[in-house]
């Protein structure tokens, strides 16, 4: 990838995305052919919206840079941008500055390349980008929001190759580019001459960097997007050849765990046999940092086996002797008032109050990372959506400048809001320079759903008036336990807005993100959604979807009791009371596919339930089986229930880029939202969670999965494309929670619904980790 | 230290690790193969299932000492050659599908779903709801039902 320097007038007076200018045409714009020896041309990433006025200010920029790195950035005007190389093989490169967990970014941004390139999507690399401070804003993966911001920038660089590539070719085949054809990575003249991309590379270079006015394809031209492709990461997928953070060789970054507290975020006061344990076989290192004590070892089994042998005494943590009931009792207590508008005295009230528990948000892939900390920089590779805050943390935990810490974006494991923080990351580096050697750091599975990030306990009570059949007011109050967010949340609210002083708190953010992102697509006359939050302590984030998964199961369920005392089919209230026409359209296309209203024995029954966020529309119907002989069916060590045995969801995205990934992403969404109805929750105890791994931690299994799975994707006029990976978990949660209501005639007002019952033998929390089991060989199959 | 010899995706491999290190670790550590995963470390999650002597099984759970030179594992890398082929038919039916989200837990179901059709096929009958059910692997992205697509069409192929 080249980058000089070039026309310093260039950055301040375009805009590669947003709104163009008035007079030009929409999908008029304006990108960068990069100096260089190949092909190198840029567009801004994300550009600059303006805020709105609920959300904080940006910061300020002695914050962000100091003067050393404005020197040096000013020097490079493209710096900024994102850029795309075509090479002399005819392959284009596109480092994304995004990170890649599964949602599948990397797939729909080379199937964007190759489409406005004209090339095969084979021919696109598309790999993560490390770090890059000085996008500042514009390298967090979350809110779903990779295609809204990236789609159009990286049509503009791909534009901007494609003209300079055209232009090469006309010169060497004697023709005009207009007269020009390209596809499949070949230019074509009248005549039949044709040149490849790779045989032009050289030639399209320029030896200046100079700014072009692009125009994109029309979309109703496109033929690559729009179509359905699998994921360009497959074939490693399935061949084990995909590389994640722990199967990177980095020379002597040996394996290294940390031995943890056993109450929540608790801290190491002692060690009683620190000598002993680095005496055993494999241990090279054991040391005291302020999560626990860490143990470097030949292998990992080594580690575990060190770990286990740590005798350590510890400082309780700030939830201390805290549980369920007692988290429960804050949040009770912090429930902000309803403040019923005067209605008339006729009007029916119905009030409901549900409860959300704490929920693991840890990905298969547990915390990990690799640092390679020396005296004057250091050098980190791990999974994380905001590696610029990663960074910057790691640059101050260590006290080195944020230009001397390299840190390098891994292809995740899974995240589903779990690497939007670089926990892993940071504790690498502490230990890597706490023992002055290369670590690789891997938490316990043990030690996710204990000391990882959960996705916060939360209540919502919701009032709503009843007038003739109308519904006069909407009141909610979620309470939640505070959500962190200072890994920043999209391009305008961002982490370092989030730790200013000056009252811009985490609580204002969070209510200005609960605002932002709470819709109640009803016409319920008076709406009310306010968020309170109380802080004790824990170690929260964002898991896929926020607070829509809690809100929408409690909104759903209430609507289907006002619908209830309305005497309306759930189906026919909400269609009656729906103001969104994509949610509608969404709503009947479920209903339709999903045959809704057909007659089902007792004990089992249908749910239907909309959702509307990241610029789209969801809606799921559901089918659950309660009846006793399903509840009851056993498998092996393992939490059955209740089956959802069909699940069909509408999802109107916007733009599609690929349609087979928009399905990969509703099935998981799905799956989620069976497990956050039914099954997967933390237990908070005596300031410990029980849960320890998967056969405590009930995420959906295959016993649990629905028969019948149908995805419908909505056709789209829309020119841009919305959110796709956490679109599909709020209405499922909601319309598994309202089958659940009406097969079993029982309106659960907890979950997820099983919470009450603590179906496992909790695992010692001295030691913190479970032994190894030997017994494997007995369980060949 | 000691030193033990067995097989690996059809090469005899011998290391010099303590008897009670766990086979996962023998494989990710030592041998630097690392397409089994590590989700669990107590044969829950299922992500490190390769096969011994053509059998899944999970080398978190069991000890170098207890294999011996005659032991063939099989780990994803070396699937596709017991097929003598590029690509076993079970990942090509994972292909065709596009089952993979993240990928993490794939080498692991596609291992286990190999076993899952041989075992059925030796019972006899094919395969079933109910055994698709038993299949314990876990999949954080819920890639559940492509899963089950993917093994009746391996099966097809196998």
């Amino acid at each position: 990838m080249t980058t000089t320097p070039g026309h310093p007038h260039a950055q301040s007076s375009v805009r590669a995305h947003g709104s163009p200018p008035d007079g030009i045409s929409r999908r008029r714009f304006i990108g960068f052919v990069v100096a260089g020896a190949t092909l190198t041309v840029a567009a801004e990433v994300g550009g600059a919206a303006p805020a709105s006025a609920a959300v904080p200010s940006a910061p300020q920029v002695p914050e962000l840079y100091d003067l050393g790195d404005l020197q040096t950035h000013s020097a490079l005007p493209t710096s900024q941008l994102i850029t795309i190389t075509v090479d002399d093989h005819g392959l284009a490169h596109f480092a994304i500055p995004r990170m890649e967990v599964g949602q599948g970014i990397t797939t729909a941004a080379a199937m964007i390349i190759a489409d406005e390139l004209s090339m095969r999507v084979e021919d696109v690399r598309v790999t993560l980008a490390p770090a890059r401070p000085e996008l500042v804003f514009n390298q967090l993966t979350g809110g779903s929001n990779t295609m809204q911001s990236m789609f159009t920038p990286i049509r503009v660089a791909a534009a901007v190759a494609r003209g300079a590539l055209l232009e090469a070719a006309a010169t060497a085949l004697g023709a005009t580019v207009a007269s020009l054809v390209a596809k499949g990575g070949v230019v074509t003249a009248p005549d039949g001459g044709t040149r490849t991309y790779a045989e032009l590379s050289g030639a399209a270079a320029s030896s200046t960097t100079t700014a072009v006015d692009v125009e994109l394809t029309a979309t109703s031209s496109f033929d690559v997007i729009g179509t359905p492709r699998s994921r360009i990461d497959a074939l490693d997928a399935v061949t084990g050849r995909k590389r994640f953070t722990m199967d990177l060789d980095v020379p002597d970054a040996l394996p290294t765990m940390v031995c943890r507290p056993p109450t929540l975020n608790g801290s190491p006061r002692s060690v009683d046999n620190l000598a002993a344990v680095r005496a055993l076989p494999g241990v090279t290192d054991v040391v005291v940092v302020d999560t626990g004590v860490a143990v470097r070892a030949e292998t990992f089994g080594q580690c575990i086996d060190a770990v286990r042998a740590l005798r350590v005494t510890w400082d309780g943590g700030p939830v201390e002797g805290e549980s369920d009931d007692s988290v429960l009792r804050r949040l009770k207590a912090a429930e902000l008032p309803m403040t019923v508008p005067k209605v008339p005295l006729l009007a029916q009230t119905v009030d409901l109050r549900f409860e959300f528990m704490f929920r693991s948000s840890a990905a298969l892939e547990p915390n990990c990372a690799i640092a390679d900390v020396r005296d004057d920089r250091a050098t980190v590779w791990a999974g994380l959506k905001a590696p610029i805050v990663a960074q910057r943390n790691i640059a101050k935990a260590l006290g080195l400048p944020i230009a001397r810490v390299a840190v390098n974006v891994v292809t995740g494991g899974g995240s589903f809001g779990h690497k939007l923080f670089g926990d892993a990351a940071i504790e690498a580096a502490k230990i890597s320079r706490a023992m002055g050697k290369p670590v690789k750091l891997m938490w316990h599975r043990a030690d996710e759903p204990r000391q990882g990030r959960t996705h916060p306990m939360a209540t919502s009570r919701i009032r709503a008036t009843l007038l003739a059949g109308e519904v006069l007011t909407f009141e909610q109050r979620h309470t939640s336990i505070k959500t962190d967010f200072s890994h920043g949340l999209g391009e305008r609210l961002t982490a370092m807005a989030s730790e200013l002083p000056a009252g811009l708190g985490n609580l204002g953010l969070a209510e200005s993100i609960f605002t932002l992102t709470q819709e109640l697509p009803y016409d319920f006359g008076v709406v009310t959604q306010l968020l309170g939050e109380v802080d004790m302590g824990f170690n929260t984030g964002s898991m896929r979807n926020i607070y829509s998964p809690d809100v929408a199961c409690a909104n759903e369920l209430f609507i289907d009791q006002l619908a209830k005392k309305l005497r309306k089919d759930p189906l026919a209230f909400r269609l009656a009371f729906l103001r969104n026409e994509r949610v509608k359209a969404c709503l009947r296309k479920v209903a339709e596919v999903g045959q809704w209203g057909r007659s089902m024995p007792s004990g089992t029954a249908q749910g239907i339930a909309i959702h509307s966020e990241y610029k789209g529309a969801t809606a799921v119907l559901v089918e659950i089986d309660c009846r006793p002989e399903t509840v009851n069916r056993q498998v092996r060590d393992a939490v059955t229930g209740p089956r959802v045995t069909k699940a069909v969801i509408a999802i109107d995205a916007g733009l599609v880029v690929n349609p087979r990934g928009l399905e990969a992403q509703m099935m998981g969404g799905v799956s989620d939202g069976i497990a956050l109805a039914l099954t997967s929750s933390n237990h908070l105890q005596d300031g410990h969670f029980l849960e320890a791994s998967w056969d405590n931690y009930f995420y959906t299994r295959q016993w649990n999965v629905p028969l019948t799975f149908e995805c419908i994707v909505m056709p789209s006029d829309a020119e841009l494309p919305g959110g796709a990976g956490e679109a599909g978990v709020a209405a499922s949660v909601a319309a598994t929670a309202c089958a659940y209501a009406r097969a079993t005639g029982t309106v659960p007002t907890r979950f997820p619904v099983n919470h009450g019952t603590v179906s496992f033998t909790p695992k010692t929390f001295v030691p913190p980790v479970p032994p190894s089991p030997t017994d494997g060989l007995a369980h060949t199959y | 230290m000691a030193q033990h010899t067995f097989r690996v995706n059809g090469e005899s491999v011998t290391v010099d690790v303590a008897d009670d290190v766990r086979l996962l670790w023998v494989l990710r550590d030592v041998l630097g193969i690392t397409g089994p995963k590590y989700g669990c470390g107590i044969n829950v999650c299922k992500a490190c299932t390769s096969h011994l002597n053509g059998k899944a099984f999970n080398p978190c759970s069991v000890q170098v000492k207890d294999v011996g030179p005659d032991d063939e594992i099989t780990t994803i890398e070396g699937l596709p050659d017991t097929v003598g082929a590029d690509l076993h038919p079970m990942q090509e039916a994972w292909l065709q599908r596009d089952v993979a989200q993240c990928g993490y837990c794939q080498p692991g179901q596609i291992m286990a779903a190999v076993a899952l059709v041989r075992k059925v096929r030796a019972e006899g009958r094919a395969i079933t709801d109910d055994d698709l059910d038993g299949i314990r692997n876990v999949c954080r992205c819920g890639t559940y039902t492509r899963i089950r697509e993917a093994i009746r069409d391996g099966a097809e192929r196998m």
